[in-house]
């Protein structure tokens, strides 16, 4: 597969958050701010990049039936090494995430890229979906936080946004969480479909262009043979005068 | 004492219920709601299996975990030991209720990744729970999950029905369906010790 499109499915087109609506539970819990929204995202990224280069690494040696225990295993000791390193250097963040941070053991991201791209892709090729895929899962957290935090709180990134005086609390609460996620998805859906109706007819409009330059290219042909006439006619009368 | 319980009772089924105020469980929550039979098979095994294993980790923890000093692979230790007794669920169920097993069968090995079962076994340590409460948090968080889940599929079987524009097909509009459904559950949070 193309590097560059491992990228662009992670981040746009299988968007783990918008698209595959996966790793549902941390995206509703932990988005009642852009920041945390932004390091549970980083948090999971480094965990998705370790293990699936980890996962790749061994997709030769882990016997096919053990393999889901197998990459359990593995994804919950690098989430002990996040939470590890979060307690000793970033206690607040590590309170804030609270119980979402061993949850990554069971985000179906993680789990999904190792069975469905790290167990049957080369190391290069896993680290890079890993990348592409974190970094998808960050921003749609990041930007489902921000748009909680601006409505709910009346800030952004913790700095108070002065023209909103009353925010509406809901959106900071699991409630507007839903609603929040519901109607970006919808956003998603309508976008994507636009996009591919604009591809669709740009490729229409290429057809219809062939088709004309095939008839342009037809015509004058044709109007070649008749440029090719009249010297014809020449000869016929050159020989009349002969006769 | 008795009103401990009755705190985790009252408290696991509406105040702090999983899905609906704790935003954990969601992905059962979301895929296995389109029928109510389906839901209802799924919050069964969920509160089987959140019961069972809220006591099993409860034992590995204190008997185990801490006279070692090793509580930091909590994490690793309650996964595998979920994992595992979700397998051994399995293959009881298989052997000695076959009927029970049909109806239980498909969504038992989903519950090793539902995010609710681990949840659970962390909150009851981080609580300190004694066994008992250990055991009935476990409990009543899955007859909550339950709950959620089988309202969320009756809603579902009527949106079938209706017009929805074409963008909100789908998971969108079960999201604003459970949006609604969480709004109802706030009215709960004053109820414990406000």
């Amino acid at each position: 597969m193309k590097k560059s499109q491992i990228i662009k499915n992670g981040l746009i087109y299988e968007n783990p958050v918008f698209r595959l609506v996966l790793g549902t539970c941390p995206t509703l819990a932990t988005t009642t701010g852009a920041l945390t929204g932004l390091s549970m995202g980083l948090a999971a990224t480094f965990v998705l990049i370790c293990s699936n280069v980890l996962i790749s690494l061994l997709r030769k040696v882990i016997p096919d039936r053990v393999r889901i225990p197998a990459y359990i295993v593995i994804i919950a000791t690098f989430v002990t090494l996040v939470e590890m390193i979060m307690k000793k250097y970033m206690y607040d963040l590590y309170e804030s995430l609270g119980l979402f941070l061993p949850l990554i053991v069971v985000n179906c991201i993680i789990l999904a890229r190792a069975e469905a791209f790290a167990s049957k892709n080369p190391v290069l090729d896993s680290t890079i979906d890993g990348v592409a895929m974190g970094l998808g899962f960050t921003l749609s957290l990041t930007i489902m936080g921000a748009i909680r935090e601006i409505l709910g709180v009346g800030e952004f990134f913790g700095l108070s946004i002065p023209f909103i005086a009353n925010p509406m609390t809901v959106f900071i609460l699991p409630a507007g969480g839903f609603l929040t996620f519901g109607i970006l998805i919808a956003s998603m859906n309508a976008i994507m479909k636009y996009i591919d109706k604009s591809k669709k007819q740009r490729e229409d409009n290429a057809q219809l262009k062939e088709s004309i330059q095939a008839l342009n290219d037809a015509e004058s042909t044709q109007a070649g043979q008749k440029d090719t006439l009249p010297p014809a006619e020449d000869k016929i009368s050159d020989i009349k005068e002969e006769k | 004492m008795e009103t401990a319980y009755f705190a985790i009772f009252i408290g696991g089924i509406f105040v702090n219920n999983f899905v609906l105020s704790q935003s954990l469980g969601i992905c059962p929550f979301l895929g296995v709601s389109k029928k109510t039979e389906t839901a209802l098979g799924m919050g069964l095994a969920v509160i089987f299996v959140m019961a069972l294993s809220s006591l099993f980790t409860y034992i590995v923890y204190t008997w185990i975990l801490t006279p070692l000093n090793i509580q930091y692979i909590q994490t690793i230790a309650f996964i595998l030991i979920i994992a595992s007794f979700v397998q051994l669920v399995e293959m009881v169920l298989k052997k000695f209720s076959p009927s029970l097993y049909g109806a239980l069968g498909v969504y038992l090995p989903l519950i090793t990744t539902n995010c609710a079962v681990l949840g659970v076994t962390l909150l009851n340590v981080q609580e300190s729970y004694n066994i008992l409460e250990a055991f009935l948090n476990g409990l009543f968080s899955g007859v909550g999950f339950t709950l959620a889940i089988l309202l969320l599929a009756g809603i579902r079987e009527r949106l079938v029905k209706s017009d929805i524009p074409e963008s909100f097909k789908g998971f969108p509009i079960t999201l604003i369906a459970a949006a609604v459904l969480s709004m109802a559950f706030t009215a709960f949070s004053g109820m414990l010790g406000g």
